[in-house]
């Protein structure tokens, strides 16, 4: 059963081929005999999902039941999902128990989807590794030595190792697309307000987005359609209408534009890379579409940017974490000021504490124009190339991660080289547009992302120009090997 | 711009999280990085620009002044570290 997709699985429990309870309890398996090796999971939730997919299966016997109704997937463990621990990957948060549930979360619920438990990542999304978790690093399945990237490096691994058909994730400044690339998984990043962020533990409020990680885009499509809502609790939530995100996944990419920017060809791409992303080029050309040499002139500022505007947020967000209402407190504090400095220093990890106090510095007074106004003024920059880009093309093209996954502590000494390795990603969230990573080959039998870059709110459009590729070419479909 | 170990000591207060004499240096050396990374912004010309903090320039959304929330202060209150009659309890802040 876990070799089916989402949409696979969607058939199967219509036809009765097995029940929810059948399926859920077959993942629950899986995850019990082997996530020791992946460590993709922090808490698995197998009383709960079992009770989950027994109600939905109720429903799916009454008919009329929600496309994904009796579905199980992971949640990454940014969201909150009540009466079940919701860490984000942090000591900070190792004993909460979430008081109620992310929005998404609740959306899922609603309809039908079973969860299967709560995935790794990054201690508070902040990584590109899956190295920062508190509760360890998370393996490759492609290679069990390299890193699964991150954030969602658990969501990622959970999936490629077939531990969940599918898993929810976040996207700050590239957390759900790198992954998903080193990975050899279709993960995207929708359009900034697009998706819910309330119950999303923030990291940096403008840029963190939802999304989803899984085998297909058409799975993804599946996904977002329960993903994507207005809620009045988001104030940044934006109302427009959402549409039934498969209607123009068979659409034709006749007369597409794509846009293939030469900022994202130059030094530190891994020569490889380029050769699998080239060769994607030419699919799209036989599929009908026109390349176009674009610039994004504004490129090389985007890393430099989002580590003014990602910390400062961050550093005001992660405020609350104060060892008074939840989370993690100190031993005997012996006044207020010692209980805020030391639950903070002995709940917190060092490259969260690193981005609180580089954020800290860069809204302290003296710097804040220097370093947080000039950052939110080649932010505009960085989305004006974009804006002007797509005058001219329908989706922009290019590498997902400037090289395929790379061994555990070959980059956690430089956290410089670390933030780099998310230069081809980060623009699109300082921009707010929705991106999408899908497999396009291996490099030495590691998995390599396409990264495709659409418009505002064009995610039917992404999901439809990923979906015609996975039509065309069966990358998607190749498998870590060793996974039973 | 590099900062010191007495610049850490003041971040270390603004950001509420102690930092130990030992680790100072090597903070302040790690934090000096991500800011050599950072500076590249300093040669970029933006005069005119208008700094954007929202990708869709969009402003905030207002609702009608109506309760909307019911207390759960109970139900919060049980993942607190330690409370008493409803109060939150931190250590004692006036003699």
């Amino acid at each position: 059963m876990h070799q089916f997709t989402i949409a696979e699985l969607i058939q199967g429990l219509r036809r009765k081929d097995y029940s929810s309870v059948e399926l859920t309890r077959h993942y629950l398996d899986r995850i019990t005999r082997l996530d020791s090796t992946y460590n993709s999971y922090i808490t698995p939730t197998a009383e709960l999902a079992l009770a989950q997919a027994a109600e939905a299966d109720k429903r799916l016997a009454e008919g009329n039941a929600p496309a994904l109704c009796g579905v199980p997937i992971a949640h990454k463990d940014i969201f909150c999902t009540e009466g079940v621990k919701t860490t984000c990957g942090s000591k900070m948060l190792d004993n909460f128990i979430a008081p109620y549930n992310a929005t998404i979360v609740e959306n899922y619920l609603n309809a039908g989807v079973v969860m299967l438990g709560k995935t790794n990542m990054d201690e508070f999304a902040m990584g590109s590794s899956n190295e920062t978790s508190y509760y360890g690093s998370v393996k490759n399945p492609w290679a069990t030595d390299c890193v699964p990237g991150g954030s969602s490096g658990g969501s990622a691994a959970a999936v490629a190792a077939h531990l969940a058909p599918g898993a929810t994730a976040s996207d700050t400044g590239g957390s759900i697309r790198q992954p998903a690339a080193l990975c050899g998984l279709t993960g995207i990043k929708p359009t900034y307000g697009r998706v819910s962020r309330w119950g999303m533990i923030a990291f940096a409020s403008s840029l963190d987005q939802a999304g989803t990680l899984t085998r297909t885009a058409e799975d993804a499509a599946l996904m977002l359609n329960n993903l994507a809502s207005f809620d009045a609790k988001d104030s940044t939530c934006v109302e427009r209408e959402i549409p039934d995100y498969t209607a123009d996944l068979n659409n034709s990419l006749k007369g597409l534009k794509i846009g293939v920017p030469k900022e994202y060809f130059g030094e530190g791409l891994n020569p490889d890379t380029a050769v699998r992303v080239e060769a994607a080029i030419k699919v799209y050309e036989s599929l009908g579409a026109s390349i176009h040499s674009i610039s994004l002139p504004h490129t090389h500022l985007a890393v430099p940017a989002y580590y003014v505007i990602a910390p400062a947020e961050c550093s005001a967000n992660l405020s609350r974490f104060d060892g008074v209402r939840y989370g993690y407190r100190c031993e005997n504090p012996k006044d207020l000021a010692d209980l805020y400095k030391r639950s903070r220093a002995e709940g917190f990890g060092d490259e969260v504490k690193r981005r609180i106090l580089v954020g800290s510095y860069a809204l302290s007074a003296g710097y804040y124009d220097a370093y947080y106004n000039k950052a939110q003024k080649v932010r505009r920059l960085i989305k004006q190339d974009f804006v002007d880009a797509f005058a001219d093309v329908d989706v922009i093209l290019g590498p997902t991660s400037p090289s395929p996954a790379f061994p555990f502590g070959s980059k956690t000494k430089d956290p410089v080289a670390m933030y780099l390795e998310d230069i081809y990603t980060i623009a699109v969230n300082l921009a707010g547009l929705p991106g999408l990573s899908i497999p396009c080959g291996l490099v030495d039998n590691k998995p390599v992302g396409l990264q495709l870059i659409g418009n505002y709110f064009a995610e039917a459009q992404l999901l439809n120009v990923a979906h015609q590729f996975q039509q065309a070419t069966d990358f998607h479909q190749q498998t870590a090997p060793g996974i039973e | 711009m590099a900062v010191d170990r007495s610049d850490i000591a003041k971040l270390a207060e603004l950001a509420r999280i102690a930092i130990s004499e030992n680790t100072a240096d090597e903070v302040a050396s790690s934090i000096s990085d991500v800011l050599a990374l950072v500076d590249q912004l300093q040669a970029v010309n933006t005069d005119g620009v208008v700094p954007m903090a929202h990708p869709l320039d969009a402003i905030q959304r207002l609702r009608a002044d109506e309760v909307t929330e019911i207390n759960q202060r109970e139900h919060f209150q049980t993942i607190a570290p330690a409370t008493q009659g409803g109060l939150y309890l931190v250590p004692q802040v006036i003699e």
